[in-house]
Formats: structure tokens, sequence, C-alpha cells
């Protein structure tokens, strides 16, 4: 992304998106509030972003199952394996 | 003077060892069963070949998950490079005067304020898990290993062979299509 203090809205989205993680930089975190100031798009962006964010918080949840080949499955699988070994 | 273990492998034995391991330690990476079990046994066939490589200095199985890695930075390598340009819709003006300003029809519309409000509901989850199917599986890769797996960009970045910057114009883009998605089926007015 360049350096200049006033960027465009894809410039500014995607400084918002990576802001959704808090890995935007402090410059990029300044150039995106004075864009915002001046754009009701990117305004309505971010506040939806901001709702985007809370409903990946609350509903995505690391899947504790244990996940594991069927006994047929590891026999097949074995029997591939044991073949290619000749 | 330290005894250093010598160890051996057991491909007579890998699959009962080893095959439920790396089968969660994959599924994490590219949430597909079937994909990941393809996978696993690609690993398999790789380590059988590169047994005269295994020095005994790491452990079966860590040894195994090396070339796991690998399978993994190498799928993402093709699905990355496939040229299927209608995979994501493109958002802003990509040249001209108006280069990166809103495209017309992707302007965020209004969102019904109820809806906005009312994040807790159980059916919004569907809704989004739908959003995150539909996306085209690189972007959905690099979404759910940074949102649902909350591993660290820079683990995300050596895991698949990506760049930093790649990494966020693929969660740029994935955000947007997920925004406009939810715009649809969910928040409309």
């Amino acid at each position: 992304m360049s350096n200049k203090f006033f960027i465009n809205c894809d410039e500014a989205t995607a400084i918002c998106n990576k802001n959704q993680y808090k890995e935007a930089t402090l410059w990029e975190k300044i150039r995106l509030m004075m864009h915002l100031l001046i754009c009701k798009k990117c305004g309505m962006y971010s506040k939806q972003n901001t709702t985007l964010t809370k409903a990946c918080d609350k509903h995505l949840h690391k899947c504790e199952k244990e996940y594991k080949f069927s006994e047929k499955e590891k026999e097949v699988l074995q029997k591939k394996v044991t073949e290619k070994m000749k | 003077m330290s005894e250093q273990v010598k160890h051996t492998l057991n491909p007579n034995n890998w699959v009962g060892a080893h095959s439920d391991y790396l089968f969660n330690y994959t599924i994490t990476r590219v949430d597909n069963e079937e994909l990941a079990k393809d996978i696993v046994q690609e690993t398999f066939f790789s380590g059988l070949k590169a047994q005269h490589n295994f020095r005994g200095q790491a452990s079966e199985r860590t040894w195994l998950i090396s070339i796991l890695k690998r399978k993994i930075i190498d799928h993402y390598r093709k699905i990355n490079s496939t040229k299927g340009k209608a995979e994501i819709k493109v958002n802003f003006y990509e040249d001209g005067d108006r280069k990166g300003s809103w495209l017309e029809e992707r302007v965020p519309k209004m969102w019904d304020n109820e809806a906005e409000k009312n994040i807790e509901n159980d059916e919004l989850k569907n809704a989004l898990n739908s959003c995150i199917d539909n996306l085209p599986e690189k972007y959905r890769m690099v979404f759910v290993m940074k949102n649902v797996q909350h591993y660290e960009t820079e683990e995300i970045c050596n895991e698949l062979g990506i760049t930093a910057s790649n990494l966020w114009v693929i969660i740029h883009r994935a955000r947007h299509q997920l925004r406009k998605c939810l715009e649809g089926n969910w928040f409309a007015k």
C-alpha cells in the first residue's frame, strides 16, 4: 500500500479489515480515520464490519471434535501403504 | 556422553500410529474432511519414497508432519494459482480516474437495525456459516484459519507459504464477500 496520506476506499476498507484483528499499524489507523471523516460509504462499511466481527466472535468456534479414520478406512489405507512398500 | 535415541521408521504401523493425528492436524488447515484424508494418504506415500532421507534424529511422527506441511503448502499453491477469475466479485473501480472508489452496485446498503442489534440469533450462525462455505477455497482456508482456529498471521503465512500482504489481500476480499453475502441473506431491510 502506498504511503500517501489520503487513501481511496479500497485502501481504507483494507485497513479497516486488518484492524478487525487489531493488526493495523498506527499510521494505517490514522489514515483510515481521516478517510472515514470524509467518506460515508466507508463509514457504513466500517460499522457493518464491526458487526461482522462480533458475529464471527459470537458464532464461530474451534471445533473440538476428534477426527478419526474409520477402522475400515484404516485397514484399506494401511494395505495401500504396505502394497507400495514392495 | 549423552546417548541419543536413534528413531526408526515402521511403515507397517503408520496408519494405526499416526493417521488420526495427521488427520486432525490437516483438518484445522484445509477445513474439508475428504481433502484432509487424501492429503494424509499422500503424506504416507511420499514418506515411503523418502525413507532413505530419514536420519533418525526426529521422531517418526515429527518427520511425517514435516512432509504433511509440505503437502498442505503444495495444495494451497495449487488452489491459489488456478485461474478462476470469476472467483470473487470486484468491489472497486480497478483503473481510471475513479480507481479505488466503490462500484455503485457494491456500495454498502443500510442494514436492518433490529437484525444488527440481534447478533446472538442462532439462525445468523447458519447464515454466516453458509456464506463462509460459499467463499472460494483459497479465501475460505485463510479466513477459517484466522477467524475460527485463531492462528497467528505469521503462522498462517508459514503454513500456506504466502506473504503477510498476500494474507491481508485475501482477508480483505473474503470479508467484503461475507459482508455482501450477509447483507443479502440476513441484514437486508
